[in-house]
């Protein structure tokens, strides 16, 4: 994708308020029982066929293209494809995240002809007890191997995400090479976010601060550029919304409920009650989120590392504020700096 | 001879702000239509002609028909090397 036309694309809907992406978790029930995992996997009345069609409708309509499905494990919706075909023939750009232990041959063959750009599939460790010791589901992994086979002989992007915590903390290689084994393209994540529900116990996973240190050290995994120095904070950093959530992006549960991200749980409306471009324009939750600049904040205009900071508002809110600072990504902002720092590169 | 415009399969397309965005699945190659190639998009349904549409474009922007079904036959062509739009001599059922 050419990123300055994509960047072009995201100006003009953030001007306009477009919700240019939205995640949608079609299910929270699931067939693995991560330990990490931040939902609970009840079915509290998901919404039906008809009522989620209802909602991809709506959100053609109010302009959205980028279309996550997502869940719990989506592919345990009998109508999975149904609503896949249903959201394709409306033209969204369809991307699934699945732990794709149920994907067989055909399955795979049948989301290629559907059209869908990428298929984000996790994957903890290239060990089979790690990974399943992760997952609680026994031959979880070679399963998930089988369908990543599947899918990209099929010629589909598929992209391995890793979430990484304690238990695994040294395997990013081990994945990393696995995925260029399997044609797939890899990306880590060492964030653990506590529940939907507000339980922090999960945050005990999190990587020590020694191996999130050794980890943004390693280049060639992080990425040139991934660790730098902070600088002066311009205007333009101040002046900025903190992410792109409630102003082009949002999220929904699978019981109509709208949040403005997946890691930011502010109820700002159901579309069991709403049309989604009533709870889009006037949620005063959405419109809140909206309002708040970087210069808002309530310390972090005046921190060393605002201007290299990917604080999430989504976990500053669940820390109680989402105007204040979220502490996961406080220290991460100063282990990247630390990393580049010429001691840091030495420890 | 008339000749019918196609959209092209696995693309993701969406109207934002005026300007029509189109997502190849494939190769994830994007593309912004101005508002010629918005039209040609949005009527290429396989059954309306590269003829039609000039006429179309004739009305919305009071050009000359020689000059609309020139410039809509070589958008037509730009496009269909993009791999957007596909054409073909007969309509579609």
């Amino acid at each position: 994708m050419t990123s300055h036309v994509l960047d072009r694309v995201r100006d003009r809907a953030f001007a306009e308020r477009i919700p240019l992406a939205v995640h949608f978790d079609l299910t929270y029930r699931c067939n693995e029982r991560c330990v990490h995992c931040y939902l609970d996997h009840e079915d509290h009345g998901e919404m039906t066929t008809a009522e989620v069609k209802d909602v991809l409708d709506q959100l053609a309509s109010s302009g959205t293209l980028f279309l996550t499905f997502s869940g719990g494990e989506l592919l345990l919706r009998k109508d999975f494809f149904e609503l896949l075909a249903y959201a394709r023939q409306l033209q969204f750009d369809v991307k699934i995240k699945t732990n794709a232990i149920l994907i067989k041959e055909a399955d795979a063959v049948r989301i290629r002809d559907l059209g869908v750009r990428q298929v984000q599939i996790s994957v903890y460790s290239h060990r089979p007890d790690v990974h399943d010791a992760i997952t609680k589901v026994r031959g979880s992994l070679a399963r998930t191997i089988a369908a990543i086979r599947f899918l990209s002989a099929c010629g589909l992007k598929v992209t391995i995400a890793n979430v990484l915590m304690r238990q695994n903390a040294s395997d990013y290689h081990g994945v990393r090479a696995l995925a260029k084994d399997l044609g797939a393209e890899y990306t880590l994540d060492p964030t653990i976010t506590p529940k939907m529900n507000g339980d922090t116990s999960i945050l005990a996973l999190r990587m020590p601060e020694a191996q999130v240190l050794h980890l943004f050290k390693d280049a060639a995994v992080v990425g040139e550029g991934f660790c730098s120095l902070p600088t002066e904070a311009d205007a333009e950093t101040l002046d900025s919304a903190p992410c792109s959530a409630g102003h082009i992006a949002c999220y929904i549960t699978p019981y109509g409920d709208v949040y403005p991200c997946v890691q930011f749980p502010l109820p700002s409306g159901n579309l069991r009650q709403q049309r989604f471009d009533d709870v889009w324009h006037h949620s005063p939750q959405l419109n809140e989120v909206r309002s708040i600049r970087t210069r808002d904040l309530t310390t972090c205009p005046s921190c060393t590392y605002v201007s290299t900071c990917t604080r999430c508002p989504g976990l500053a809110y669940m820390e109680g504020n989402m105007r204040g600072p979220s502490s996961a990504d406080c220290e991460k902002s100063m282990l990247r700096a630390r990393a580049a720092s010429p001691e840091g590169a030495s420890e | 001879m008339s000749v019918f415009v196609v959209r092209g399969e696995k693309l993701a397309a969406r109207k934002v702000g005026g300007e029509m965005v189109i997502l190849s699945a494939e190769d994830s190659s994007l593309f912004v239509l101005n508002e010629v190639g918005t039209i040609i998009w949005e009527a290429a349904d396989g059954r309306t002609s590269i003829q039609a549409i000039a006429d179309a474009v004739c009305v919305e922007y009071d050009v000359d028909p020689v000059s609309a079904l020139t410039d809509v036959t070589e958008f037509v062509q730009a496009l269909a090397a993009a791999g957007i739009v596909s054409t073909s001599e007969q309509a579609a059922r």
